[in-house]
């Protein structure tokens, strides 16, 4: 199986990619569309600003690629929030593969960034939540976030519930590190590795 | 709900990992790369890699390391030590490291804290204080370059104003070392941590003083602090990491089994 990893320029590269290695795959890591078009599955990471991550798809010709594609998606962090419609960190307009808004983190008294160990809750049945429960924790770091709805895969609760996954069709995203949430997060990565559409 | 983090700090030199009292002294425990494994699988939440000594003999930390680390360990890790630049923390960064923390660089010059909060994003950026109690002024205050004693000095700062400092900058987490406790193992500063705490609006992370279990039910409980740092009891087996989460649960606290 060719599994991509986009290159984002991203700082959270090498750590997706080992993550996948100690699952036995192998990835590249590309920003060539032809690359990431020929791919079976396509990872889309990222650390950083909404705004600095769609500049750099802009400069690499990659939206209408990513916009295009048919194999599963799974995007990770800021990868998953470049998913979504429209994010308010640097007010920038994303792929709009799934519904929904990125917005400042609403978590009351609770401090930001969220960063740290979480649960999830509302787990869907979706083939990349098999094997999850509510008493599994995942890695968070992160100040946006998106409100849950109908796409939301499974949720996670820091001041307000919030959506941990999401999907639509081919593309889903999950806005916890699974390559550092120990062995739960290697779980979301394996079910990626053997989602069928 | 989000589980208060256990974090073993490896302070490394040559590869290797080190931890003395009070920083002196310094014994070689491990090798670097079975160590982190080992904690990982033990249950720590997170793990800080510090060259205790790139500040003080205004080096680079040696970074070879931190790729192998990447490659084995599943958790999130922060490297720390002699990051000067936008460019030293980028290295680091690609290599597979999640967090940087930047300690004596940002207090000559803090501005590059700003700098890494606009490249990397306020997430990346610790910055790590050494705090010291002087009784004779009664007052916290900020101290440099800890990883060498022959350089080791008392800045302008007094704790509290720096730590408003650098979340003004753009921090995205504070580790505090209160170097009074530091390798004494008689419990952390839950005073000072408390009164920053009340400051503080990003984590904050304890440091310098664990040498009971009771010590980071104490911390948790009393100081309200996001996670909780130490090294000796940990690399000389006096605390086991579950054995610490069973007692932490069982006193209530929020924690990752």
């Amino acid at each position: 199986m060719q599994l991509v990893i986009v290159d984002t320029g991203c700082a959270n590269i090498s750590s997706v990619y080992f993550a996948f290695k100690r699952l036995g795959v192998k990835a590249s890591i590309s920003s060539d569309a032809r690359v990431i078009k020929a791919a079976d599955k396509v990872l889309l990471p990222g650390v950083g600003t909404a705004h600095n991550a769609m500049a750099r798809l802009q400069q690499a010709e990659l939206i209408n690629t990513l916009q295009s594609l048919q194999q599963p998606m799974l995007g990770i962090c800021l990868g998953m929030q470049l998913l979504t419609r429209h994010s308010m960190e640097g007010d920038v307009a994303c792929l709009n593969l799934i519904p929904g808004e990125v917005l400042p983190m609403q978590s009351g008294e609770l401090r930001l960034p969220h960063m740290g160990w979480n649960t999830l809750k509302n787990i869907n049945n979706h083939p990349l939540m098999q094997g999850f429960t509510e008493t599994d924790y995942v890695y968070f770091v992160h100040s946006f976030a998106v409100a849950p709805d109908s796409y939301s895969l499974a949720q996670c609760h820091y001041g307000n519930d919030f959506a941990a996954v999401i999907g639509k069709d081919n593309v889903a995203g999950a806005q916890f590190h699974p390559e550092r949430s120990g062995k739960t997060g290697a779980r979301l990565l394996q079910n990626f590795l053997e989602w069928q559409l | 709900m989000l589980a208060k983090r256990l974090i073993p700090c490896l302070d490394v030199r040559d590869g290797k990992v080190v931890k003395g009292v009070q920083f002196r002294n310094h014994e070689i425990i491990g090798d670097i790369v079975p160590l982190a494994q080992r904690y990982a699988e033990a249950g720590a939440d997170e793990l800080v890699f510090y060259d205790i000594t790139a500040s003080s003999d205004g080096r680079v930390v040696d970074k070879s390391w931190v790729q192998r680390i990447a490659e084995v360990i599943d958790i999130p890790f922060c490297v720390a030590g002699g990051i000067k630049t936008v460019a030293d923390a980028g290295k680091i960064l690609e290599m597979g490291a999640d967090k940087i923390s930047v300690n004596s660089p940002a207090l000559a010059r803090p501005e590059l804290i700003n700098e890494l909060n606009h490249h990397f994003g306020q997430q990346c950026v610790v910055v790590g204080i050494d705090s010291f109690f002087d009784v004779t002024s009664g007052q916290y205050q900020v101290y440099q370059f800890t990883g060498d004693e022959s350089r080791t000095q008392k800045t302008q700062w007094l704790t509290r104003d720096w730590v408003a400092e650098v979340l003004k900058r753009g921090a995205g987490e504070i580790v505090l070392n209160c170097m009074n406790q530091d390798g004494v193992r008689q419990g952390y500063d839950i005073a000072q941590l408390k009164s920053i705490r009340d400051i503080c609006t990003v984590p904050l992370i304890a440091s310098g003083g664990a040498g009971t279990m009771q010590h980071f039910t104490d911390v948790f409980n009393q100081a309200d602090v996001d996670g909780a740092l130490a090294a000796s009891v940990f690399h000389k087996g006096i605390i086991e990491i579950a054995a610490l989460k069973a007692k932490l649960i069982a006193d209530g606290i929020s924690i990752r089994p």
